[in-house]
């Protein structure tokens, strides 16, 4: 396949940017989307040209490390991760704009590269148990109702790849954020916690500078892990709930 | 070391497993409840869903008590007149008016400021365009604010126009189905209602589906039901208030 890019090239994070046009040739439809750009920054260091800087570390879907907009959607055409778009959802002679994810709190590192850190310093609010677990055995000798244990799951699926935020009209964190407060407030592990949790957390998510939650839907949609909506409105009812209790465990 | 597998001798040591240390004393969190909600995103929003809902209540009796025109003057100017001695002896004539008024201008103001504050914070949270943009929300919800805004003005115009006469012309106090009638005979007096009503209806179909959201009632298996009723209510609410334009355009009420 032969495909014209238009990336976003930025030298830093205070430099100005501007999308820029490559073509790349060669691209077979097995390859990953990763692959492709592989590809063509080997082209571009042959040339003596800066190659295109992107985030990527386990490439299998699991890390949350790599993303970025192509053709306005964050993580492109599928539901998935950028490393685990294929070539094959793209055809020959196709345009690709490819653009970092944009938000006031994900500042530009570097063309495609964007500070998540962020998502850090929410998840260090509050994103955490204080019980002690043990060890396997004793995972046991809390029982966890399965319906329970299939909700913390989903929102445990969050890799915190930051798709929410870009596909977003307001830069919100609140999918990321509803993700973790889900995942550890419906648990046992979690109730020492749960009405700090969400507190701090949605503190540290406003405070960071991430828009609010005009019910829009797009991050859900985005999400390559499938973390539902509603998950959203769940966190909302922790927090009126916490808020209602004056905060206090 | 295996830090994963140590099991905490303090643990060991105890009885059950439901029991679990003290956790950490967080401080004393905002002094009010009401200044904590309002600073956060998400209380802010709160308030945004229960004023609206406050609105969406009072809409509901209104359009029903609209609908008392297509049984006359007679009618129509009975309810008019028994809003302002509801609740006599108890309450003095037309206290009741007022302290729903009062209830209604806090509403639309909260409402109004809250929307303000946190649209401003959304299109600061994402300064820059993507080049390219899919866009796939429904109409609806891409309107609320430009939709919010056409109410607001709404607002103001019909309070100037059936409640204070100002811009009414050949409007008489105290004859309001005569008043409704000069309205809707003329033709920008129809517009303007038709296509506030029309906006109230899109405003209605996110906002009723998006504070069940936001008051935390949101769940995958209930989606569906909520945005049906959502619709539904919607559709009622700006059907019925349209229903009087076209009745007196129709000659039905005259
Ligand atoms: C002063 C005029 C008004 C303005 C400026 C305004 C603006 C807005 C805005 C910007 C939103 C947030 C939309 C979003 O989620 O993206 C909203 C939500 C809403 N509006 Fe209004 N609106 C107004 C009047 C009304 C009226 C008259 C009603 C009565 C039915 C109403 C009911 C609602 C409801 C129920 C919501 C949903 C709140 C939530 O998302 O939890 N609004 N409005
Ligand atoms: S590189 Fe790990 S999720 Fe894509």
């Amino acid at each position: 396949m032969r495909l014209t890019l238009r990336i976003w090239r930025q030298h830093g994070p205070n430099e100005p940017g501007a999308m820029t046009a490559y073509e790349v040739d060669g691209i077979s439809p097995e390859m990953s989307f990763l692959e492709m750009l592989d590809t063509l920054n080997e082209e571009l260091i042959l040339r003596g040209e800066e190659p295109v800087a992107f985030d990527h570390d386990c490439r299998e879907g699991i890390c949350g490390a790599c993303g970025m907009v192509i053709n306005g959607q964050a993580h492109g055409p599928e539901r998935t991760t950028t490393c685990q778009l294929h070539m094959r959802h793209f055809s020959d002679g196709d345009t690709i704009d490819v653009e970092p994810w944009r938000a006031a709190a994900f500042p530009v590192v570097k063309d495609l590269v964007v500070d998540r850190s962020a998502f850090d310093r929410i998840i260090g609010s509050g994103g955490y148990i204080s019980a002690p677990t043990g060890s396997a055995p004793d995972a046991h000798a809390t029982p966890v109702p399965k319906p329970v244990a299939d909700t913390a799951f989903e929102h445990a699926e969050c890799i915190g790849c930051g798709a929410c935020v870009a596909a977003c009209p307001n830069g919100s964190a609140m999918l990321f954020t509803s993700a973790k407060v889900v995942h550890l407030n419906v648990l046992p592990q979690g109730q020492p916690e749960r009405e700090s949790r969400v507190l701090d957390m949605v503190g540290a998510m406003d405070e960071e500078g991430f828009g609010g939650c005009t019910n829009t839907g797009e991050c859900a949609v985005a999400c390559p892990k499938g973390i539902p909506l509603q998950s959203i409105s769940m966190m909302n009812r922790e927090f009126l709930r916490a808020s209602m209790k004056g905060g206090r465990s | 070391m295996a830090l994963a597998t140590r099991t905490d001798p303090e643990r060991a040591a105890q009885k059950g497993p439901r029991q679990r240390p003290e956790p950490p004393r967080k401080p004393a969190r905002s002094p009010s409840l009401i200044g904590s909600v309002w600073r956060s995103t998400v209380g802010k929003k709160a308030v945004m869903a229960v004023t609206g809902l406050i609105m969406l209540a009072y809409l509901a009796v209104h359009m029903l008590g609209n609908l008392k025109i297509f049984f006359g003057p007679g009618d129509f100017n009975g309810y008019a007149h028994w809003l302002r001695t509801l609740g006599e002896p108890a309450l003095h004539y037309e206290w009741f008016l007022w302290l729903v008024r009062v209830a209604l201008v806090a509403s639309v103001v909260l409402h109004a400021v809250a929307a303000y504050q946190l649209s401003r914070r959304d299109l600061a949270a994402r300064p820059q365009k993507y080049a390219r943009r899919r866009q796939k929300s429904s109409y609806a919800t891409r309107t609320m604010r430009w939709g919010g805004v056409i109410l607001g003005l709404f607002i103001v115009w019909h309070i100037l126009d059936l409640t204070t006469l100002t811009v009414n012309e050949h409007a008489e106090p105290g004859h309001p189905y005569q008043n409704v009638v000069a309205t809707f005979s003329t033709w920008y007096g129809n517009t303007i209602y038709i296509v506030a009503m029309l906006a109230l209806g899109l405003h209605i179909r996110h906002g009723l589906w998006s504070a069940a959201q936001t008051l935390g009632t949101g769940r995958p298996h209930r989606d569906r039901a909520l945005k049906i009723v959502s619709t539904a209510v919607a559709a009622v609410l700006a059907g019925g208030f349209i229903a009087v334009p076209i009745g007196v355009m129709t000659g039905v009420v005259s």
